[in-house]
């Protein structure tokens, strides 16, 4: 459990006092994936390198587990610095070590003998995906081979916490979704923590199952992605939610987990309508065909985009499998986009 | 009598090769031990610069002040002045200002000043985000030097020190000619001032080969070094 209490930064510099920080309070659970999203200079680096001691706050606490980061110094600061991993947007790995070699680095600094820093190494790089590529060196690598490298690297002290500052901006779309898939199976697998600051929704919608968003140094909305996305209630949230050009909950990994956790009986069905469809009764026509299905509407918006309009529905059915495959048939009859997130 | 013209630099009749021999080790070892001596002086006096710039503490910035004062002031004296300024230091040290030994201090006082410069940017250079990560695991200072500043920036020290050396090699020529041995001296004496030209041509060759063969290793270490590629 990490909690931040009234936490302030304060930079002095030449041209004033810059407060990156402002009043944070913020709890993350154990094994969450929490998002911390907000423009540049909103201050999220800032924030989050509190938590491994980089940063230090000018008032406030930062309490993980119990222990308070903000006094530690010195061995102390340097043993709890073992228990979180952190990956970076320029992956910061050491050019003069092989991928190997990189990942056994955390573990030689935490006096890990060589032999058994190497075997871990050896795992680590297996479960990261680089089984084969122990022996390159990171100038050989792609840029998502070297966040791997960078994931496994953070994680050979076996952390409790994973720090990830912009770790996929720096990365194409499928890249940035290979490692973002990485991220959400190493929570699974080692239930571990992940801190994770972004600013594309894209990179929140996909793994995180809470949010906060930051503007000014400030946390001005936070609660579970779902919510926080359904309702903003912030303009900067509000700006944030429709940059999402496509709303598609297709690699929406955690949100569709929370909707089929709500929702766990029948089939939720995103739709996704474009241009005039929106205006169209679709779903009654649909509803008048099958009179045997039961419908439950999810959530829906309408996003204004470039391209004009883009309606999206997510609907739960439920009734005689047949039916359900009718209707879904004549929904697609209708071209409109339909997608089954979930079947019973 | 000796010819003077142009064909006096081929009458290699003249040249005793033995002393050459001689001539040539001495400038060797004048060149590998100011060489060591300034690597390692040098890496020392670098690391203190980089790891004392911006301090907060007083002390430490006093520190820095001093060592980048001495640092500035003996790069900037010119090699042929060092020597003379020294020479009441080195008979003291050394116990003669004659022979290669006695070049050494002079030597190493004026390249080690210039390698440490070299040292800091080098360190200076480096992506400051590696360091925080080691940082962020939680190196100590002295782990984050062995393990990061100094293999990463490996070739940049490498490089610094085959230019450092080849000057070494131009500075054991000027000591040379005040009487500390080696190659220098045995043009200046042997060839300049006994008229015999075709020796300071070779000792000016045998010089020129040392100086690529310096170069060539150099070049080499930094190939064999530098993964960045
Ligand atoms: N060491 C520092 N000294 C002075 N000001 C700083 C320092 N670090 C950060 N700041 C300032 O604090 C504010 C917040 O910076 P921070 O890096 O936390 O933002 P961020 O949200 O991470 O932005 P980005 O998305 O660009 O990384 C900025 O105005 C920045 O200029
Ligand atoms: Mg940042």
């Amino acid at each position: 459990m990490i909690e931040f209490k009234d936490v302030t930064k304060t930079f002095a510099t030449k041209q004033g006092a810059v407060h990156a920080v402002q009043d944070v309070n913020l709890s993350i659970e154990d094994g969450h994936i929490y998002g911390i999203v907000g423009y540049s200079g909103a201050g999220k680096s800032t924030l989050v390198r509190m938590l491994n001691g980089l940063e230090t706050p000018t008032s406030g606490s930062v309490d993980i587990d119990g222990v308070e980061i903000t006094v530690l110094t010195g061995t102390k600061l340097r043993e709890q610095r073992h228990k979180i991993g952190m990956i970076f947007q320029h992956f910061n790995l050491l050019w003069s070590r092989t991928v190997l070699q990189n990942i056994m680095f955390p573990l030689e600094i935490a006096g890990q003998s060589k032999a058994a820093a190497q075997k871990k190494a050896e795992h680590l790089a297996d479960l990261v995906g680089l089984a084969g590529r122990e022996q390159a060196y990171p100038s050989e690598l792609s840029g998502g081979q070297k966040q791997r490298v960078g994931i496994a690297r953070a994680l050979a002290n076996d952390p409790q916490i994973l720090l990830s500052d912009e770790a996929t901006s720096a990365l194409d779309p499928q890249t940035t979704d290979e490692v973002l898939d990485l991220l959400l199976d190493i929570n699974k697998k080692l239930n571990l923590t992940i801190v994770l600051i972004t600013h594309e929704m894209h990179v929140i919608r996909k793994i995180a199952d809470h949010v906060a968003v930051m503007e000014d140094g400030k946390i001005v909305e936070q609660g579970p992605v779902l919510e926080v996305f359904k309702r903003p209630k912030q303009a900067v949230t509000k700006r944030f939610v429709n940059e999402e050009v496509t709303p598609s909950l297709h690699d929406t990994t955690a949100v569709v987990e929370q909707l089929v956790a709500k929702y766990p009986k029948g089939t939720i069905v995103q739709l996704t309508f474009h241009g005039d469809q929106a205006k169209l009764p679709i779903v009654s026509e649909m509803l008048k065909q099958y009179g045997n299905l039961d419908l439950n509407i999810i959530e829906g918006n309408i996003h204004q985009t470039q391209e004009g309009a883009i309606g999206s529905l997510y609907i739960q059915i439920t009734g005689d499998p047949a039916d359900i495959d009718g209707a879904l048939a004549y929904l697609q009859k209708l071209r409109v986009e339909t997608e089954v997130l979930n079947r019973e | 009598m000796n010819d003077q013209g142009l064909s006096s630099y081929f009458q290699f009749s003249n040249v005793d090769w033995g002393n050459m021999l001689t001539s040539t080790w001495e400038t060797l070892w004048l060149t590998i031990v100011s060489m060591i001596v300034v690597a390692i002086l040098g890496i020392a006096l670098g690391l203190l610069l980089f790891e004392t710039t911006d301090s907060h503490n007083p002390l430490v910035r006093l520190l820095n002040w001093v060592v980048a004062l001495f640092v500035n002031v003996f790069r900037s004296i010119p090699f042929i002045i060092l020597i003379v300024l020294l020479l009441p230091i080195t008979q003291k040290l050394v116990g003669t200002i004659i022979g290669p030994r006695a070049a050494l201090p002079s030597l190493i006082i004026s390249a080690a000043p210039f390698y440490a410069r070299m040292v800091e940017l080098a360190f200076h250079e480096l992506d400051h985000g590696v360091v925080e990560a080691a940082e962020s695991m939680g190196a100590t200072r002295w782990q984050i030097i062995r393990k990061v500043l100094l293999p990463e920036s490996m070739p940049a020290l490498v490089s610094g020190i085959t230019v450092t050396t080849i000057s070494l090699i131009g500075y054991t020529a000027m000591a040379g000619a005040i009487g500390a041995g080696g190659l220098g001296n045995l043009a200046y004496q042997d060839g300049f001032q006994s008229n015999n030209n075709a020796i300071t041509l070779v000792a000016t060759v045998i010089i020129v080969i040392i100086v690529f063969i310096f170069q060539f290793l150099g070049d080499l270490a930094v190939k064999h070094i530098d993964k960045r590629a």
